[in-house]
């Protein structure tokens, strides 16, 4: 077994709101010991020393949102390719949308996905089955079965589930397995033909809008629902003032409701979208400044919870189009984490704040191992230069579709290193 | 038309949309329209300004007056003009429209009309070929040669646009003929209003530069020009507005409504117009509507445009660069 000793990092870990100069000692795959008392134990014998003076090393990040082309749609994105560019990302643990083609909705597909990325990913791949067969809205699928396969959580990626009874009983079914039903809304109707934030803006352009309602409405009744049957229920993408101001009140009723963001929304605001540039056309769409600024402070009180990449390939034949009928969603696994410590540069949110929405939390969240720097924990974890400026270039992209809405953006904060399970998986 | 004193020189290579262009870029086309005028009127009305010039209308949607209005004008000026109609072209077998465009690029055409019924088609197009691109609308974004031939309507019959009152009446939220017509209008200093049901106007409206009215009486009292819009037949069956009666009954222009606005008021329709729907038969062929001077002034505003964007001390290849 190899020994590794970090010395001289930072070291952030939220599972045990620690922050101090000190070691990290990797033992073959899992944490021997990480902080400033793993200082003081010196070099175990035989082991490999890095001098980590100026970085920080972080617990892998948790992406608990992202699409993926296969199966289905190769050309966009492998699970492999998407695995090199969470690897570079920092993201050490990715939750795999099921809304493929085939939709992920049995355990054959379960399977299918943990095969694939036990024999072709860096990262660790923890697939999500949808909530409803076919991704139909109507019948659960086998939420005892999938679990059992290795689904971490239920979600109809891209859909909302407009049926409030099936909504309900899904609830109150994945109770009995305490699964986690994984959730993002928009109203069909209310959005109906819309493609980016309602108002002045998209007026202007003559695009159709989409009131913040839309993702407010259906968040509200699926909030009373989780009251209701007292179930694990998490928002996986709000957007606007009003549905954080929602899931505040939820919880504040003692409901097992917790809320995730893209980064997306916490970064860039409606007007991004410029003259009808298609990559910033996302689902939810870029809001108001106002809603940006809501969900920069909802992140730092807590009301979300996790941040995620909502990595989302799209190829040309679906973003070099007019912007109405180009398809929405961005790539985000290799600018999650520098995006995010945007807010920590401008001392918006605490640095512990912000790696706990990447990491801990997520993990926690869905039950996933990592997440920690805990003596026993897996190592997985990242060094990171947190000071370090670079540029967003698309011929450095690794991910098989290019469409970033941070091309050309200069991010701070480089991961040098990826360690998954003990062994390098990105070298800067 | 030797002897016409020069314009001074239009300082873009496309038109797409009237939010591009300075008052004075707006004046200078309304200026070289005028002449155009004198042109069509003319019994030899074939000039030889873009003669060895290649058109190429691309028209998404179907429009017999716009594009024929382009096409008279290219002609008019000596251009070649070729009209690529959807049903005949690859777009029917799924060929994007950028690599549509990239095709007709090929063929080195020197302008580029486009009608599409996604907003920001034409400013795509624009980034992907070599030649001037000029909208002719594009979703509910904008349709600036619309505005253009409105403002020279306007200008010719009232002499000015500056501080005259204009109403915008209609189906403000789906139209682009309404976002540059606000746009210019507001350019050379005219009130606007937009007078509608709420369901028909778009979020923000108030923030437009616009005033509001949700009655006709109230819209057009007053008012200088009063400026119709059509009205799709599928938005007036209970998505929008309830029915066809009930929307003539509150916004279609009839002689009672139109009492509240100047006597001397102009009617304006950018067609084609639904009779008995958004405007009354007496009212579309009466003494105060000018919709057919706007169908004239369609081809001397698509003359003005071209001879601008080909401007030879500007363009000599006729290549932009």
């Amino acid at each position: 077994m190899s020994v590794t000793l970090f010395q001289n990092a930072r070291i952030v870990d939220p599972s045990r709101t620690l922050d101090e100069i000190g070691a990290v000692i990797v033992d073959g795959k899992t944490i021997a010991a990480a902080g400033a008392s793993a200082h003081n134990q010196g070099a175990p014998e035989g082991a490999t020393i890095v001098d980590c003076r100026g970085k920080t090393i972080l617990p892998g990040l948790v992406d608990a949102r992202v699409h993926i082309g296969e199966p289905g749609a190769e050309h966009r994105e492998t699970i492999a390719s998407a695995s090199t560019a969470a690897a570079a990302g920092g993201v050490t643990s990715i939750i795999m949308m099921p809304d493929t083609d085939p939709v992920i909705d049995d355990v054959a597909l379960v399977e299918f996905v943990l095969r694939t990325a036990r024999d072709t990913a860096i990262v660790n791949v923890f697939p999500a089955a949808a909530i409803t067969r076919g991704l139909r809205g109507t019948e659960m699928s086998e939420f005892g079965l999938l679990r059992e396969a290795g689904a971490v959580a239920f979600t109809e990626g891209r859909h909302t589930i407009s049926n409030a009874l099936v909504m309900r009983r899904a609830l109150t079914y994945a109770r009995d397995f305490g699964a986690v039903i994984d959730h993002e809304t928009q109203d069909p109707d209310l959005a109906s033909t819309g493609v980016m934030n309602e108002g002045l803006f998209a007026s202007w352009l003559g695009l159709p809008g989409i009131p913040r309602e839309a993702e407010a409405i259906p968040l509200e009744r699926d909030l009373m629902l989780a009251r209701l049957t007292r179930s694990n229920y998490h928002a996986a993408k709000i957007s606007t003032a009003m549905s954080a101001a929602a899931v505040s009140r939820a919880k504040a009723d003692g409901a097992a409701v917790t809320a995730g963001a893209a980064i997306a929304s916490l970064s860039l605001n409606e007007h991004d979208v410029g003259e009808y540039r298609t990559f910033f056309r996302l689902s939810p769409p870029l809001r108001a400044e106002e809603d940006r600024v809501a969900m920069v402070e909802a992140l730092r009180d807590g009301t979300i919870d996790i941040l995620v990449s909502s990595h989302d390939p799209q190829d040309v034949d679906t973003k070099r189009l007019p912007f109405a009928d180009a398809a929405s969603g961005a790539i985000g696994l290799e600018t999650l984490l520098a995006a995010a410590l945007r807010l920590h540069h401008n001392e918006e949110v605490p640095l512990m704040r912000i790696i706990d929405a990447l990491s801990t939390a997520p993990a926690k969240r869905f039950g996933l191992p990592g997440g920690t720097l805990a003596p026993g924990a897996a190592a997985d974890l990242i060094v990171v230069d947190l000071e370090e400026p670079w540029l967003v270039r698309e011929q450095d992209i690794r991910s098989r579709s290019k469409n970033t809405c941070f091309e050309g953006a200069r991010l701070q904060g480089k991961v040098l290193q990826t360690l998954v399970a003990g062994s390098t998986v990105h070298r800067a | 038309m030797n002897e016409r004193a020069p314009f001074p020189l239009y300082p873009h290579r496309h038109l797409l949309g009237i939010k591009d262009l300075s008052p004075s870029d707006i004046e200078l086309l309304l200026d070289r329209a005028d002449d155009a005028v004198a042109i069509s009127r003319q019994s030899e009305k074939k000039t030889s300004t873009l003669r060895g010039r290649t058109q190429i209308n691309l028209f998404y949607e179907a429009s017999t007056r716009t594009q024929s209005s382009f096409e008279l004008a290219g002609k008019r000026l000596g251009a070649d003009v070729m009209n690529m109609s959807v049903a005949s072209s690859s777009v029917k077998k799924g060929e994007t429209l950028i690599d549509t465009a990239m095709t007709l690029n090929a063929m080195r055409p020197d302008i580029l009309v486009i009608r599409h019924a996604s907003a920001g088609a034409a400013a795509l197009l624009a980034q992907k070929v070599g030649c001037s691109v000029v909208n002719a609308g594009d979703g509910a974004h904008e349709h600036p040669t619309q505005a253009l031939l409105d403002a020279l309507t306007i200008r010719r019959a009232k002499g000015k646009i500056a501080r005259l009152t204009v109403a915008i009446c209609g189906d403000i939220g789906h139209s682009r003929v309404a976002r540059s017509n606000i746009l210019l209008l507001n350019a050379l200093g005219a009130r606007v209003r937009v007078v509608a049901p709420s369901t028909l106007l778009p979020a923000g409206i108030s923030a437009m530069g616009v005033e509001v009215f949700n009655t006709m009486k109230e819209g057009l009292h007053g008012a200088d020009v009063v400026m119709m819009l059509r009205l799709q037949r599928e938005r007036m069956q209970g998505a929008f507005v309830p029915s066809v009666r009930e929307y003539f009954r509150y916004y279609g222009l009839d002689a009672e409504k139109l009492k509240a606005a100047r006597d001397d008021a102009l009617v304006m329709h950018p067609g084609p117009m639904n009779r008995g729907v958004e405007i009354a038969s007496e009212i579309a062929d009466g003494p105060q509507s000018v919709i057919q001077e706007q169908v004239e002034m369609g081809v001397a505003v698509r003359m003005a445009v071209m001879e601008a964007l080909l401007d030879p001390r500007r363009n000599p290849e006729g290549v932009a660069g």
